[in-house]
């Protein structure tokens, strides 16, 4: 590992130097600890208290109220009561005003929203500045017009909103998670019970702030932290008429369950197991930039990665060999430093399970290279990782690592791919990579996914619908498809 | 019902006492003409169907042979990969009219059966969506026009197994026959009415579209027979989808003749897949399949258990469930609730650029 360490000093130090950067924290203005958010304003919860820890310190950042069932009716009151006297009687113009204040203030605030975000999450500034906030900021800003044209969105002449919401978000992208949820929710009239993932709970606590701010109509934004418990409780109220949920596919399967037999409406967004395909044609340093990015992005703590890279066998030892000299310049370390490319895992208990995925790939045979880089002492951290040798019938190439993992895999004919990627449960997301536009279009049409990134690779938009096949779950987030998913149609 | 109505309805049924020899062909033609007449200052909608069937009855009728002939009558059977097997089970289980009258022995599917319909169903699906739209439209019209060719023999079907008059029974036929011509049309409309071209804030290329989720099970309600059948596959199978479908108790008598007018519709075997028996021993089977991804639960009840556990098997590989709507009215526009379900939508990204 020493070795390996001071070679990969060599390799950087010979391109490029890095003098820290480190984003100021300053801006961020943490409170000790905070309440639920009902009814518009701030109130003690019953459940007791958690602490949310920042996973590139391990500091405590601030304690965060725990949500029972009784501060789940409290808030699943207040929606209804915001929904029947407010909210759903308001014309769309004037509710589209108030998610257009939402999408402005995001802007105005969005450095202090990047900063807690990775303080919060772990991930590096640079994609919470440049990714996760911005595109909040979109979401709120494209679904704030729709409000008063929803009889245009070809979803019959007079759509009408569900009721109340109750929406179960994840810890990967908090804030981004919270506005596709929020802003589709609001727009068509809905009011929102929100729970926020345990480990993750700051900007959506801020995001209450800013609903203040813009003066939004108590209850109508409800935002009850807490951990798994309390979103069960939030998915199993009977006062709630439509429940979306992002996170895993075992989760998302008991909340299958759990409304079965109610008239309920669900969505739900899991997990993935994406393959990237790379012919031998390719524009193969564009590809293995695509392919860095498909897995490392957010430190793979993304539901469509780019997990399973399929490669060409013909051009396989090649752009292995570029993968592992590109993954050699990657910075893991202080997610506010701007430099960095990846930063921390989330939890301890994320970092777990990478491990543990990790050693079953080298247990069941496939070989295993990490940059050789410098890891922080404290902290959750993981070296970004390939395995090759791999077969699609080991571990790595079936569950979900949710971290930055790659299992290589190879193929020889076109045929052979789109068998090889289409052999998972899941269907979240695709990629592929090839030159010739008539084999794009074969590729994505035999592939089954919801989302296909032809020479590129994890791109998201507010106008783009996002949602998954087979066990990645169901409906769709996102442009004019993702309002169906909150009206009555 | 008055009695010269049900003395209509009698003459145009198959009248399987009469067929079987037990009464001479010449007695039943001049009742239906005399019935007719009353038909016609009765219900005059009902007019030309009840004419046509009588005439037909007294046409098809041989010219008064001396001895008495057996009519050859059908075997009910599957429908399974375009080809009608028995259950393998060896079950069967005696459909009667609502009168009491005994039409067959239909087949009771298995959970074998079940599984077997699946098998041909996934086979068939990749076919099947890759069929241009337009082939897929022209063969859902050839499955309204075979079925208008047979509307006698469905109306007759359709008056004995679920008990209503005849006029009401083409009534039946005729909302089946134009429903599948409804869904013909849709199959090229689709993707531009469900698709999108969407403006990402980036040099990029994005349309998203619909595409067929892939094997659907169907409960197809008890009643309306033919109606409620229709209603559930052709919404299904417009947009590329395969299904198995679960046409209960009497019901299987339309379902299965439906069967043959699909089979002889160009429409590739195994696409549409028929298992009559009963709903409440397959549909857990076919719930809990993993390579089924859809489920329509049109003939379960709403708020019974059964529908509650089959939603609850449906979960463990995600399927998509329809729930039925309490109430719902078969004979209304069903607009693209029964299609939506069924497709899911895709989303390609392209870079833009030189």
């Amino acid at each position: 590992m020493a070795n390996a360490k001071s070679t990969a000093k060599t390799a950087v130090s010979g391109i490029f130097e890095y003098a820290p950067a480190p984003e100021s924290r300053s801006v961020v203005d943490l409170k000790a600890s905070y309440g639920l958010f009902i009814g518009g304003e701030f109130v003690e919860g019953s459940g007791g208290a958690f602490k949310s820890v920042n996973p590139a310190t391990e500091e405590v950042l601030a304690e965060v109220a725990m949500a029972d069932k009784s501060d789940v009716d409290r808030a699943v009151a207040a929606a209804r009561k915001a929904y029947d006297e407010v909210w759903s009687k308001m014309p769309g113009a004037e509710r589209a005003k108030y998610i257009f204040r939402i999408a402005r203030i995001i802007q105005e605030r969005a450095r202090e929203l990047a900063v807690l975000e990775s303080l919060d999450n772990g991930k590096p500034i640079r994609e919470s500045r440049d990714v996760d906030v911005p595109l909040a900021a979109a979401h709120f800003f494209y679904y704030a017009g729709w409000a008063d044209k929803l009889g245009y969105a070809n979803l019959g002449p007079d759509p009408r909103p569900l009721g109340v919401a109750g929406q179960v978000i994840p810890w990967n992208f908090p804030l981004l998670m919270l506005a596709w949820k929020v802003a589709p929710a609001l727009a068509c009239g809905n009011t929102v019970v929100l729970k926020p993932a345990e480990t993750t709970p700051l900007t959506a606590l801020l995001f209450a702030e800013i609903c203040q701010q813009a003066d939004l109509p108590p209850g109508v934004v409800n935002i009850l932290t807490g951990a798994g418990a309390t979103g069960a409780a939030v998915v199993a109220h009977a006062g709630v008429d439509k429940v979306a949920f992002t996170g895993s596919t075992e989760v998302g399967r008991m909340i299958a369950k759990q409304v079965a037999g109610t008239s309920k409406k669900v969505t739900l967004e899991l997990g993935g197991k994406a393959a990237n395909l790379v012919f031998e044609d390719a524009p193969l340093e564009q590809a293995v930039e695509g392919i860095v990015d498909g897995i490392f992005f957010n430190q793979g703590h993304v539901c469509c990665a780019g997990s399973r890279l399929l490669v060409q066998e013909s051009v396989a030892e090649e752009v292995v060999d570029r993968l592992r000299e590109r993954m050699k310049t990657l910075r893991v370390g202080d997610p506010l430093d701007k430099n960095t490319d990846i930063g921390a895992i989330n939890s301890a208990e994320q970092l777990a399970r990478i491990q543990t995925l990790t050693e079953a790939g080298e247990a069941e045979g496939a070989t295993r290279w990490s940059a050789p880089c410098e890891l922080p002492e404290r902290g959750f951290f993981f070296a970004p990782t390939i395995f090759t040798g791999v077969s699609q019938a080991h571990r790595i190439a079936r569950e979900e690592i949710f971290g930055p993992v790659l299992s290589v895999l190879t193929f020889r004919t076109p045929a052979e791919a789109v068998e090889k990627a289409n052999n998972t449960a899941y269907g979240l997301s695709a990629g592929v990579w090839t030159d010739k536009g008539s084999r794009i279009l074969w590729m994505a049409q035999r592939m089954r996914a919801g989302v296909v990134w032809a020479n590129t690779f994890n791109r998201f938009d507010p106008t783009s619908p996002f949602g998954g096949y087979k066990e990645s779950g169901y409906g769709r987030e996102g442009g004019r498809h993702g309002l169906e998913a909150y009206l009555d149609v | 019902m008055s009695e010269t109505k049900k003395k209509a309805e009698k003459a145009a049924k198959p009248a399987k006492a009469a067929k079987d020899a037990a009464a001479p062909a010449e007695q039943t033609a001049p009742e239906a003409v005399a019935t007719q007449e009353a038909a016609v200052q009765e219900a005059a909608t009902q007019e030309a169907a009840v004419q046509e069937a009588a005439v037909q009855e007294a046409v098809a009728e041989p010219a008064a042979p001396a001895a008495a002939r057996s009519s050859v009558r059908k075997t009910y059977k599957l429908y399974i990969g375009g080809a009608f097997p028995r259950s393998e089970s060896g079950r069967s289980y005696a459909v009667a009219a609502s009168t009491g009258e005994f039409i067959a022995n239909a087949a009771q599917a298995s959970r074998k059966d079940a599984r077997d319909a699946v098998r041909a169903a996934r086979s068939a699906q990749s076919g099947w969506a890759k069929a241009t739209a337009y082939n897929r439209g022209q063969i859902l019209y050839r499955i309204a026009e075979m079925l208008e060719e047979r509307r006698d023999q469905f109306a007759r079907q359709i008056a004995d197994v679920e008990g209503i008059e005849l006029g009401a029974a083409y009534a039946q036929v005729d909302a089946a026959v134009d429903r599948w011509v409804w869904y013909a049309g849709w199959s090229d409309k689709l993707a531009q009415v469900l698709g999108a071209a969407n403006p990402v804030a980036g040099p990029y290329w994005n349309i998203s579209s619909p595409e067929p989720t892939g094997v659907v099970a169907l409960l197809a309600p008890a009643a309306p027979t033919l109606l409620g059948l229709t209603s559930v596959i052709a919404p299904a199978i417009v947009g590329g989808n395969a299904v198995v479908a679960v046409a209960p108790g009497a019901a299987a008598v339309p379902a299965v003749t439906l069967g043959e007018v699909m089979a002889t519709s160009d429409l590739p075997g195994g696409v549409v897949n028929i298992l009559t028996g009963d709903t409440a021993e397959l549909a857990p089977w076919l719930a809990s399949h993993l390579d089924v991804n859809a489920l329509d639960l049109a003939g379960v009840p709403t708020g019974t258990p059964l529908a509650r556990d089959l939603e609850i098997a449906a979960a463990e590989n995600l399927k998509r469930v329809v729930r039925p709507a309490a109430g719902y009215d078969w004979s209304a526009d069903p607009g693209l609730s029964r299609i939506k379900p069924f497709l899911e939508t895709k989303t390609v990204w392209h870079p833009i650029g030189i």
